[in-house]
């Protein structure tokens, strides 16, 4: 039996949560949730509706130095929202390759990381970027890095009674770039094979996030400068990167090829996340 | 009440939870048990069969709907999510006779089966609302959500083109 709650505070939100345990769900775009449902991935006992709640933080507030996303600011808004497209072009990117139009209406952006996917798509890029989660409980808040949210396959840091009300991520800083690659059988409303998000800091150095190559959305970085005009020191930058990497076969693709795609779409996102280094501020 | 497919048959026994929305600018009131879709709501309850069941997953697009005047998958939210939301459907868009994009559907000869229509021409109805002059890449990135088994997408991009050419004759 599955009950559901329109909760209009977050004190509701989370006290409904805390009586549901492990099968109560908190619910804003569902374009994962009732998939799982539906191919019995998932057992829930209580939707928890958050897109009635007022007190959340709002779905987006932009300071100088970050932007602040709540739990219901969809991947609609993201695409098109013009200080996150200036910002964070590669979480752009990625966002632009969910669903489709229609799915990016309902499905939220925090969502997507706690669905825990191994190939959400948004992932790599919010990795890169340095995203914080804050899980909030009715014990209080806490922040985590989102590298160390990510536990394994579909489980986070976020437990039973527990929600993520807000996600921040630092404003890049002058001279950096970011760029996000991803491999997929088809155009449009597929998995993704392989993905990967790159960002070049101004000192040079490499940061890298990949979906799909193993348990979790992974992050790895090398510190810089890494000279991308000489192919061996690239290379060698890119041996330390994809170092971590340990992807499966599936029905996706083998181990093989995706370590062989992985590789080549690393280097692509890297190049084009240096392409984009404002040059004003790398004259130095 | 049809069964959707592939839903777990001990949900049947949730509770039913009225709900109240406004479908095509009549207000109605429904009873489903928590799970049903809005998908389910309007073909089973309200009695709207042009939103068309396929893949039940976000994946076809046959089930598109316009939710306070924005395109989504009706077999992806909740029915009871939809209390006090307004929803159109494709009989709402064609209320008054065919509508000018229908007209060109037909003119373009986009129309093959059938099946894929009514969520092609809503996805394409919210893309002309939102850009009223988008070039052949917005219009396959509009519809990409929205599957043609007889691949007929050549024809469905041109009569989209052709809706936004004579809307801006207007």
């Amino acid at each position: 039996m599955t009950e559901y709650h329109r909760p209009t505070s977050r004190a509701d939100a989370l006290a409904a949560l805390a009586a549901g345990g492990p099968r109560a769900r908190p619910l804003v775009g569902g374009t994962d949730l009732l998939v799982g449902l539906r191919h019995h991935h998932d057992a829930v006992d209580a939707f928890v509706d958050l897109k009635g709640v007022t007190d959340l933080p709002e779905p987006v507030v932009v300071t100088d130095d970050a932007v602040r996303i709540g739990p219901t600011f969809t991947m609609g808004e993201l695409v098109g929202h013009p200080v996150v497209r200036a910002w964070f072009p590669a979480l752009v990117e990625a966002a632009l390759t969910v669903g489709s139009v229609a799915i990016r209406n309902r499905a939220s952006l925090i969502g997507n990381s706690c669905n825990a996917s191994p190939a959400a798509d948004t992932a790599p890029p919010l990795l890169v970027h340095g995203a914080r989660v804050t899980i909030t409980s009715l014990d209080g808040d806490r922040t985590a890095s989102l590298d160390e949210f990510f536990l394994g396959p579909r489980r986070t840091l976020c437990g039973p009674g527990e929600l993520v009300t807000r996600l921040d991520l630092p404003r890049p800083a002058p001279g950096s770039g970011s760029a996000f690659r991803r491999l997929t059988r088809r155009r449009g409303v597929d998995l993704a094979t392989v993905s990967v998000a790159a960002r070049v800091g101004p000192d040079g150095g490499l940061v890298v996030g990949m979906g799909a190559v193993g348990p979790r959305p992974l992050r790895t970085e090398v510190p810089g400068p890494v000279d991308l005009t000489d192919d061996t020191s690239l290379d060698r930058a890119l041996d330390e990167l994809l170092a971590v990497a340990t992807p499966i076969t599936d029905v996706r693709g083998s181990r093989e090829y995706r370590l062989a795609t992985l590789r080549v779409l690393t280097k692509r996102a890297v190049l084009a996340a240096a392409d984009r280094r404002d040059p004003r501020e790398m004259a130095s | 009440m049809t069964s959707t497919a592939r839903i777990p048959d001990h949900l049947d026994d949730d509770p039913l939870e009225t709900v109240t929305l406004t479908v095509n600018g009549s207000q109605r009131t429904v009873a489903v048990p928590t799970h049903r879709t809005l998908l389910d709501g309007l073909r089973d309850e309200v009695g709207l069969p042009g939103t068309k069941s396929c893949c039940a997953e976000g994946e076809c697009g046959a089930c598109t709907v316009l939710l306070d005047g924005r395109a989504v998958n009706s077999c992806l939210v909740l029915c009871v999510e939809a209390e006090g939301h307004e929803v159109t459907t494709v009989e709402g868009l064609s209320a008054d006779g065919l509508t000018d994009l229908q007209e060109e559907f037909l003119n373009a000869g986009a129309v093959q089966c059938g099946f894929c229509i009514p969520g092609q021409v809503v996805s394409a109805e919210y893309l002309l609302r939102t850009n009223p002059d988008p070039d052949e890449a917005q219009i396959r990135e509009a519809l990409s959500g929205n599957l043609c088994r007889c691949a007929g997408y050549q024809r469905i991009v041109r009569a989209v083109q052709a809706t936004a050419a004579r809307r801006s004759e207007r």
